[in-house]
C-alpha cells in the first residue's frame, strides 16, 4: 500500500493516528487534560501560587488552622484553608505537587534507564548472564516495594537525594523484566538477524534497533510506575522518613496535617490527600489507555 | 444435479475507520452436490471473506450488504441465529488455514470430537459417539484412532491436526464443507496426502467442497470448476480444463504464464507488472486495468459486468480475447 | 570455475538443557537424556562461483539452519565454512562475524517481508546504515548511494523517506534486497525468501534476482520449499531430509533422473497446473522428529524400496553418475 506522504507528513501521520487511538477513551483524554493542568501547575508553582508558604516572613501563626475560605485580618482569603503553621494550603499543595511529581518522575527515568539497560542486554546476550539478572529481578520483585524502601531510608537516612536513589532501587526491577520481554519478542525477529549480517556490532544492534522497538512497552510501564513512585513517596513521607520538612510533599503534607484530624480540622490533612489521589488515578488512566492501545490482541 | 449453495451478487463490505472495504463486491456461482470448486486469488481478493460469508462469520466492521446465499433452496442471510446455529457443524462445515483455530489446545481430541456430535444430536449416546469418531479418523487416514483420540492437540504434527480438523469437519456428514487454505501451512509431502484424502473423501461420502487457495496447482489436480478472485470480484469461472487450459481473463492468463513451470528454465518468467491495488484505494473502472497488456479506455471508467460464454463459463472483461473462435 | 564456497562436514547441533531438578534425579542413579536434536548433520557441498544452488526439503530438514550458518549469524557445531578459501567459521556464541575479511561478502535475504525490516527505520537509513558504519560510504553520499540502489531493485526515489508499514510485501522484499546489496556481496543467501509473496508478485522477485545475478555477478544459495522456483531458477539442487544431504545433482539431472527416493516422493507429490484429474500416491507417514531420528537410513519408514540394511545401516553418500551424488542403499 503505498501512501502518498512526503516526508514531513510522516511524523503527522504517527500523531494523527496516536491521538485518533488515544482519544477512543474519553476518560483517557480527560485523565490527560487533568494531568496536563497538574504538570502545568507543578511548573508553575510560584507564578500562580497565591503566597510562597515556604516565606517565613510572609507566613504568620496568626493565620493557622483557619478553614477554607476563611479571611485572616488583612483580608487575604485562603481558598482551602491554612495548616498549623499558618501557610495557605493552596499554596502549599502547588508546592507540594512540585515535589511530588518532581521526585516521582525523576525516579521513574533513571530507574527506566538503569533497567532497560539491564534488561534488554540481558535478553540479547542470554545464557548465565541473562539467568543472573533476571534472579535478581526476581527476589527483589517479590519483596514488598514499601519494605524495600523503608529498609534502605532507614538505613541510609532522610533527603530527597536519598529518596530519589531508594525509589529507584526499588522500581529498576519493574523496567528490567518489561524491557527483557520485549526484547526477547525482538530479538527473534529477522531485522535483527538482518542487522547481525551486516556486522553492525552488539551495541548498534541493541540501542538502535531493540530499543526503539521497546519504547512502546516501556512508556507504558514507565508511566504506570511513575503513578507507583509518587504514591510510594508519598507513603514514605506520611511515615515521616523520606522527604525533609524543607521540600514538602504532598504525603508529607498529608502526614503533618493528620494530627488535626481529631480537632476537626479536617482540611489540612485531606486536602493534600485528594490532590494526591487525582493526580496518581489520571496517571494510571492514561497509561491503562496507553497500554490498551498498544495490546496488540486487541486491534481488530 | 441438485445444487448445494448458490451465491448471487453478494456484497460483503468493511466499514472500517479508515474507510470503506468493498471485500467483496458483487460475486455470483454455484456447487453442485458433491463437486468440488476451487476459489482461487491472492492476499486481498476476497476469497477467504467468502467464505466466512457463507458460514455467518462476518463480524463487525464487516456487514453482509446485499446478495444472497442460498444453501439447499434455503436463504441464510437472514436466517435466525439459531438456525445458522445448527447449521454449523452440521450440515455446513468449515476447515481453516490454522488447525489451532478449530482445536482447543486445552481439551483432548475426543473430548473436542464428540462435543461436536452432541451439539447437533441430543440424543446419541456416548459408545455410539465415540465409534463415529473413531470410524472418522480412521477415515482420514489417522492409525491406531482409539489410542489417538486420547491425546492433546499439541502432541499431533500439523499434518495430523489438520486431519483431525477435516475429521471434525466430516463428523456430522455435511453437505457442504468450506476449506480456506487447509494445505497452505504444510510441508508438500504432507500436502499430497491431505489432497489426496479430501478427494477420496468426497468420492466416498458426497460432500460438496469449496476449496479456497492462493495456489491454481492445488486445485487444478482435484477440482471441477475454478472461479478466479481479483480486488473482490470473480473474473473468470469456469469448468478446471478452460481455465488452466483454455484461459480467458488478462488476469487469469497472467497468473497461468508466470508459473514457474510454464516458463523456459533460466529465462525471466513472465510477470504481471504493478501490485495488487490497495482495497482503499481501488482504481476506477476496473480493478485490474492498470496492470492489464489489453486495456482499451472503457477499463479506464468503467467497472467490467459479468457475461455468460456458456453454461458453466463467466467472464468480466471488456476486452477478453476469445480463443475458441 | 573456481569453488566460491565450500561446505565441509558441517553440523549444528541444539541441546536443550537438563535442569535443575533432572540433574538431581541424576545424581541418583536416574538417567536423564540431554535432548539433542541434530538440526543439521555432516553436511558437505562446494558451491561455484556464479552458480546458483538450491537447497529443498521439508520442515525439519535443517535447510534454514544451513543457511544461516553459512550467512554468519549461527555458530557451527562442528565442521568447517570456507570462503574463497579462507576458513571462517568457528564464530563464538554471541559474537559473530568477527572476521572483517568475509563480513560483509556473504549476506542473507530472510523470509518474512514484515519482520525482516526494522518498523522505526527510514528507508534511506536502513539501507545506508551498514555502508556508513563500516565506512563504505560517508554520509554525505547518503542520498546518492540509496536513490541508486533502489533503482537497481526497482523502486523509486521517493521510497527513501519513507517507512515500511507504507510499503507492500514485495516491495519490502526489494528494500531487503537493497539493504544487502549496499554491502557489495558476492554470495546472498535466499531463506524462503519468496515464500511470503503472492504469486504475481513472486515472478517479480525471481526476474528481479535473475537479473541482478546477471548484472553484479553474484552467487546464490537459494533455500525454498517451492520445487517449481528451484527447478526454474537453481543449476543445481541439493536435497535435504532431517539434517542430512540425501543427493545432491544439476538441475537438469535431478529432475529428469531423480535417484533418492525421498527425492521421487517430493517431486511426484507437488500439485501441477496439469488438470487431468491426478490420483494421488502420496508418501506415506509423518515427517519424523529430529530429536529421535530413525535408525540406519532416515528415510526408511516411509520408503517404499526399504530393505533390511536400510533399517539398521545408514546409507553413503556416493557418487552415481558424474556430479551426482545420492545417499541410498539401493546404490551399492
Amino acid at each position: 500500500m503505498l501512501n502518498t506522504d512526503s516526508n514531513s507528513k510522516n511524523i503527522n501521520v504517527f500523531m494523527y493516528k496516536f491521538w485518533s487511538d488515544f482519544s477512543e477513551s474519553k476518560v483517557a483524554v480527560i485523565s490527560l487534560l487533568i494531568l496536563i493542568a497538574i504538570v502545568l501547575i507543578a511548573i508553575f508553582a510560584p507564578l500562580i501560587s497565591p503566597s510562597d508558604p515556604y516565606d517565613l516572613s510572609k507566613v504568620s501563626i496568626m493565620d493557622s488552622r483557619l478553614p477554607p475560605m476563611a479571611k485572616n485580618f488583612a483580608g487575604d482569603i485562603f481558598i482551602l484553608g491554612t495548616d498549623g503553621a499558618g501557610r495557605d494550603m493552596l499554596s502549599a499543595i502547588f508546592y507540594g505537587l512540585r515535589v511530588s511529581l518532581g521526585v516521582g518522575v525523576m525516579s521513574a527515568i533513571f530507574a527506566l534507564i538503569i533497567g532497560t539497560i539491564f534488561g534488554i542486554s540481558a535478553a540479547f546476550f542470554g545464557g548465565k548472564y541473562e539467568t543472573f539478572i533476571m534472579r535478581i529481578v526476581d527476589i527483589q520483585l517479590s519483596f514488598p516495594s514499601i519494605l524495600m524502601a523503608l529498609i534502605i531510608l532507614a538505613a541510609f537516612g532522610k533527603g530527597i537525594e536519598k529518596t530519589i536513589i531508594a525509589l529507584v532501587l526499588v522500581q529498576w526491577a519493574y523496567y528490567a523484566r518489561t524491557a527483557r520481554a520485549a526484547a526477547l519478542v525482538e530479538r527473534s525477529k529477522e531485522y535483527v538477524e538482518a542487522a547481525q549480517c551486516l556486522a553492525l556490532g552488539n551495541k548498534k544492534i541493541m540501542f538502535n534497533h531493540i530499543l526503539p522497538n521497546c519504547m512502546p512497552s516501556l512508556i507504558v510501564v514507565g508511566t504506570l510506575q511513575t503513578a507507583h513512585a509518587i504514591s510510594l513517596e508519598a507513603t514514605l513521607s506520611f511515615l515521616g522518613l523520606g522527604l525533609p520538612i524543607t521540600e514538602p510533599s504532598l504525603g508529607l503534607l498529608i502526614g503533618n496535617g493528620f494530627q488535626y484530624m481529631h480537632t476537626g480540622d479536617f482540611w489540612i490533612s485531606i486536602f493534600p490527600g485528594v490532590a494526591l489521589l487525582i493526580t496518581i488515578v489520571s496517571i494510571n488512566l492514561v497509561g491503562d489507555q496507553l497500554r490498551d492501545m498498544y495490546n496488540p490482541r486487541l486491534k481488530k | 444435479m441438485e445444487t448445494i449453495l448458490e451465491i448471487k451478487n453478494l456484497k460483503t463490505h468493511f466499514f472500517t475507520k479508515a474507510g470503506l472495504i468493498k471485500a467483496v463486491d458483487d460475486i455470483s456461482f454455484k456447487i453442485k452436490k458433491g463437486e468440488i470448486v476451487g476459489l482461487v486469488g491472492e492476499s486481498g481478493s476476497g476469497k477467504s471473506i467468502t467464505g466466512f460469508s457463507i458460514i455467518g462469520l462476518i463480524d463487525a466492521p464487516g456487514r453482509i450488504v446485499s446478495g444472497s446465499i442460498n444453501f439447499k433452496n434455503e436463504p441464510l442471510l437472514n436466517a435466525s441465529s439459531n438456525r445458522m446455529q445448527s447449521l454449523r457443524g452440521n450440515r455446513l462445515a468449515m476447515i481453516f488455514q490454522d488447525p489451532m483455530m478449530t482445536l482447543n489446545p486445552v481439551l483432548r481430541i475426543d473430548t473436542q470430537m464428540i462435543e461436536t456430535i452432541k451439539a447437533h444430536d441430543k440424543n446419541i449416546s456416548n459408545q455410539e459417539a465415540f465409534r463415529r469418531c473413531r470410524d472418522t479418523l480412521g477415515l482420514v487416514g489417522i492409525s491406531s484412532p482409539e489410542e489417538r483420540m486420547k491425546a492433546y492437540p499439541h502432541q499431533f504434527s500439523g499434518g495430523m491436526r489438520q486431519r483431525v480438523c477435516i475429521a471434525i469437519a466430516m463428523l456430522n456428514k455435511p453437505d457442504l464443507i468450506i476449506a480456506d487454505e487447509p494445505t497452505t501451512a504444510l510441508d508438500v509431502t504432507i500436502q499430497g496426502q491431505v489432497i489426496y484424502e479430501m478427494q477420496e473423501l468426497c468420492k466416498k461420502t458426497g460432500t460438496a467442497l469449496l476449496w479456497i487457495t492462493h495456489d491454481l496447482a492445488v486445485v487444478a489436480g482435484i477440482a471441477s470448476k475454478i472461479c478466479v478472485m481479483y480486488a473482490g470480484r470473480i473474473v473468470e469461472q469456469g469448468s478446471v480444463d478452460d481455465i488452466i487450459n483454455k484461459p480467458m481473463h488478462p488476469y487469469t492468463i497472467g497468473l497461468i504464464k508466470s508459473v514457474p513451470s510454464q516458463n523456459k528454465r533460466g529465462e525471466p518468467l513472465h510477470q504481471i507488472e504493478g501490485m495488487v491495488p490497495s482495497m482503499l484505494e481501488l482504481p476506477i473502472g476496473c480493478a485490474f486495468h492498470d496492470r492489464c497488456t489489453e486495456t482499451i479506455e472503457k477499463c479506464k471508467i468503467e467497472k467490467p459486468i459479468e457475461t455468460n460464454q456458456s453454461d458453466s463459463r463467466v467472464i468480466r472483461c471488456f476486452n477478453f480475447k476469445d480463443i475458441r473462435k | 570455475m573456481t569453488d566460491i564456497l565450500k561446505v565441509l562436514q558441517v553440523s549444528k547441533n541444539f541441546v536443550k538443557p537438563i535442569d535443575i531438578a533432572s540433574k538431581v534425579v541424576n545424581m541418583f542413579g536416574n538417567f536423564y537424556n540431554q535432548e539433542v536434536v541434530h538440526a543439521v548433520d555432516n553436511v558437505s557441498f562446494n558451491v561455484t562461483s556464479g552458480e546458483v544452488v538450491g537447497v529443498v526439503g521439508e520442515s525439519g530438514c535443517g535447510k534454514s539452519t544451513l543457511g544461516r550458518m553459512i550467512a554468519g549469524i549461527l555458530p557451527l557445531t562442528s565442521g568447517k565454512l570456507d570462503f574463497h578459501d579462507q576458513h571462517y567459521s568457528g564464530f563464538d556464541e554471541g559474537n559473530y562475524k568477527h572476521n572483517s575479511h568475509i563480513d560483509l561478502k556473504i549476506q542473507m535475504i530472510f523470509q518474512d517481508p514484515f519482520s525482516s525490516l526494522n518498523p522505526r527505520q527510514k528507508i534511506i537509513d536502513i539501507i545506508s546504515e551498514a555502508p556508513i558504519h563500516h565506512k563504505l560510504i560517508s554520509k554525505k553520499d547518503k542520498k546518492y548511494f540509496v536513490k541508486d540502489i533502489l533503482n537497481k531493485v526497482g523502486l523509486g526515489t521517493d521510497a527513501m523517506d519513507r517507512f515500511p508499514h507504507q510499503f507492500s510485501g514485495g516491495q519490502r522484499q526489494r528494500i531487503g534486497i537493497a539493504r544487502a546489496l549496499a554491502v557489495s556481496p558476492e554470495f546472498i543467501v535466499c531463506d524462503e525468501s519468496i515464500a511470503a509473496l503472492d504469486v504475481s508478485i513472486q515472478a517479480q522477485v525471481i526476474n528481479l534476482f535473475l537479473k541482478l545475478r546477471q548484472d553484479l555477478n553474484l552467487t546464490y544459495l537459494f533455500i525454498s520449499h517451492d520445487i517449481g522456483v528451484i527447478q526454474h531458477i537453481a543449476d543445481r539442487v541439493v536435497v535435504m531430509y532431517l539434517g542430512q544431504i540425501v543427493e545432491t545433482a544439476s538441475s537438469d539431472e535431478i529432475f529428469s533422473h531423480p535417484n533418492h527416493p525421498y527425492t521421487k516422493a517430493l517431486l511426484q507429490g507437488v500439485p501441477t497446473l496439469d488438470t487431468k484429474k491426478k490420483i494421488y500416491t502420496p508418501i506415506k507417514g509423518e515427517i519424523p522428529s529430529p530429536i529421535n531420528p530413525p535408525s540406519g537410513c532416515y528415510f526408511h519408514p516411509r520408503c517404499k524400496f526399504s530393505t533390511n540394511k536400510c533399517i539398521t545401516d545408514k546409507p553413503s553418500y556416493k557418487e552415481v553418475s558424474p556430479n551426482h551424488f545420492s545417499a541410498c542403499h539401493l546404490n551399492s
